[in-house]
């Protein structure tokens, strides 16, 4: 995984709620036994005026420009801004690998739902939590700045805006930890290889149909 | 100590090794594998030489791409068919049981779960599906992971969890007839939003979950992630016991009786607290209609759509006016005067014997209204199939002109043939009515098998109290 310190970025703002990772990346794309190439197809469903299928070459397909990332001022943006719930319904890993492959790196938004705000941080990508009145004055600056741009410090944990303010946000410091060194989780629980084979061992004795 | 909640009591069962910061390693007991959400996290165990923890644990199934016509030609779609192939593949070379395409046991992977007993009390329950949630109706601690957690569990058996606040969801009273576990469901995220429950884990108890059978629980449970909870679940009782008894999974003879006394402890003390805390008159829910794109556009089948002028905020006028674009609706339209195209019965929220046994009882002897196009009924499973057969179910949905079709998701997410053209308007007893969920531009409404059912009698929503 990819490890992630500082970035400046700039900034796409994505104007509405409930954001559900159907939208994000769309089924007919989960077919895929691979876990790259989702980029062309994020939020297919908004960003192309045609139905996508998988397999197409999205460089020759209908823009849809009313769309935030099909305008040119848009364009290059790695930090994207969005509104509360954002990743909500389908636990499709798919969704933060179409982000990612994108090219966002972190995502800012009042509130994201549990599963993929945990998925973000397996594959490098930051989402932070900022108050939602906050957010809402990032979306006012954002609209009307021309190449806005935010510098996310994830060991410091503050978003700094272009006029130097420093806004704080939340991390878990094991997550925050695994995602500074760009570190493999399953290497690191590994190490508690003696305690998982203890547990069994024990559960074996006090609940032994589980392990019919 | 002060009284511990459910969840407490599967938690700390569960957990294997605390860190300072407080994030722990939960032990995983079930392990249920699906062909979308599974290919890349076998290649990362093989690209690392990894071998899974413990295979008995795990257990696959085809659902998502599965067709639901004809199976004897195999999958027509190549994309669809290499990633069951992939699975199939997968599961020889690691030693994993798989339930393939054509076997009896077949079905959707939360259907299969509890029915082969392969979920049981007091387990911890994962599979890469967000609808894993199904499974705490047993009182069990289950959730949906992505697919790097799908890696981490098959090569540790463990998942680092970092504990959730507590919801108690109180539903009191006696539901009426016509008012089935899909409403109150629909209800209750109408009542919290799709964000309500975010952060916590959820159970529902009360006299109206008591009531509910368990193929009501696990709707419920299925819908909790639709409230933005990970994980719901349901306290044991005597209906849960009863429902292992002669699984083909379960413990057997004498493990099975020491199992069911462990089983019965799975309740939340009396004086548990609890971080947040709802009630519900079970005896005030309606059937339930959504008439928008996220599942708390909900209304009462006796209402109507709503005018975005009255959203309580700028967002949510937003929102609702996008949804009623998209939803080809207009503010104030009774839901009784909505006309639909198509009827799908089906999905891991309702597809079990109960759900199909409901929506029989309503087209039994009359027939699919002429605007209908299609009135599809997909069985859970291939045992669920089998029974609603031996029940003649199958006989009455035919002569109604409804399709009685092979189990698996089919268009609860259109990844198989089965999906909504664009602007097709669908009575849907699935769990999404996101744009595209059911095929691009369709528009899904979510409702009970009962009120699906009878819509595609009748050519539009109906009140089933009345029909």
């Amino acid at each position: 995984m990819r490890a992630f310190s500082q970035h400046t970025g700039l900034v796409a703002p994505l104007d509405r709620a409930n954001v559900d990772t159907d939208a994000i990346i769309p089924k007919q794309f989960l077919k895929s036994i691979k876990r790259s190439g989702f980029g062309p197809n994020l939020f297919d469903e908004w960003r192309y005026l045609d139905v996508g299928e998988p397999g197409q070459d999205c460089s020759t397909r209908p823009l849809n420009p009313d769309f935030v990332l099909n305008q040119p001022r848009y364009q290059g943006a790695s930090i994207l801004l969005a509104r509360e719930n954002f990743g909500c319904g389908s636990s499709r890993e798919h969704a933060p690998w179409a982000l990612e492959d994108y090219g966002f790196r972190a995502i800012i938004a009042p509130s994201f739902a549990d599963i993929f705000y945990n998925n973000c941080f397996k594959n490098g990508i930051l989402p932070i939590v900022l108050d939602a009145a906050i957010v809402d004055r990032l979306f006012k600056e954002c609209e009307t700045s021309e190449g806005y741009a935010l510098t996310v410090d994830l060991d410091r944990q503050t978003v700094t805006t272009p006029g130097g303010e420093a806004i704080g946000f939340e991390v878990d410091a094991g997550r925050k930890y695994r995602l500074l060194n760009g570190l493999d989780d399953i290497g690191l629980t590994l190490l508690l290889s003696d305690k998982i084979k203890a547990y069994e061992e024990r559960r074996k004795v006090e609940a032994p149909w589980l392990f019919a | 100590m002060s009284g511990r909640t459910l969840y407490d009591k599967l938690w700390d069962a569960h957990v294997v090794h605390t860190e300072p910061d407080g994030t722990s390693l939960l032990y995983i007991d079930r392990h249920l594998v699906h062909e979308v959400t599974s290919p890349q996290a076998f290649e990362g165990l093989k690209l690392a030489h990894r071998k899974p923890w413990r295979t008995g644990s795990a257990v696959a199934v085809p659902d998502h791409n599965v067709p639901t016509t004809d199976r004897s030609k195999g999958i027509a779609d190549p994309v669809s068919r290499l990633q069951v192939e992939t699975l199939d593949t997968n599961c020889a070379e690691f030693g994993i049981t798989e339930f393939k395409m054509n076997d009896i046991r077949q079905g959707i992977v939360h259907v299969i779960g509890p029915e082969e007993g392969l979920t049981l009390p007091g387990m911890t329950v994962v599979c890469g599906d967000s609808h894993t949630s199904t499974h705490g109706a047993f009182g069990a601690l289950a959730h949906g992971i992505g697919t790097s957690e799908v890696e981490h569990v098959l090569a540790t058996q463990c998942l680092w969890q970092k504990k959730s606040k507590a919801m108690l969801i109180r539903v009191e009273g006696e539901l009426g007839r016509g008012v089935t576990a899909k409403d109150v469901a629909l209800a209750i995220i109408g009542e919290i939003g799709t964000a309500g429950g975010t952060g916590y884990a959820v159970e529902f108890a009360g006299s109206a979950i008591r009531s509910l059978s368990m193929e009501g629980r696990m709707t419920l449970c299925n819908m909790a992630i639709e409230a933005g909870a990970r994980a719901g679940m349901v306290a044991v009782d005597d209906k849960t016991i009863e429902y292992f008894r002669g699984r083909p999974f379960a413990p057997k003879g004498e493990l099975f009786e020491r199992a069911a006394a462990y089983w019965k402890t799975l309740v939340s003390d009396e004086e548990a607290k609890f971080d947040a805390e709802f009630v519900l008159d079970a005896t005030r829910i309606k059937p339930q209609v959504t008439w928008g794109t996220s599942p708390e556009m909900v209304v009462t089948v006796d209402g109507k759509v709503p005018d975005p002028a009255d959203a309580p905020s700028e967002v949510k006028k937003h929102d609702w006016e996008r949804a009623l674009k998209y939803m080809g609706l207009e503010a104030g339209t009774a839901i009784e005067h909505i006309a639909i195209d198509k009827v799908f019965i089906g999905s891991c929220t309702n597809s079990r014997i109960e759900d199909l046994r409901e929506a029989a009882a309503v087209v039994k002897g009359k027939k699919k209204a002429a605007n209908v196009k299609l009135a599809m009924v997909v069985p859970g499973s291939g045992l669920v199939k089998q029974q609603a057969e031996q029940e003649g179910l199958d006989k009455i949905f035919l002569d109604a002109g409804f399709e009685w079709r092979e189990p698996g998701c089919s268009m609860c997410l259109a990844m198989n043939a089965d999906r909504l053209e664009p602007g097709e308007r669908c009575a849907s007893t699935s769990n999404r009515n996101f744009e595209g969920r059911q095929g691009a531009g369709g528009r899904t409404h979510l409702v009970s098998p009962a009120m699906a059912a009878a819509a595609g009698i009748a050519g539009h929503f109906v009140d089933v109290r009345n029909f």
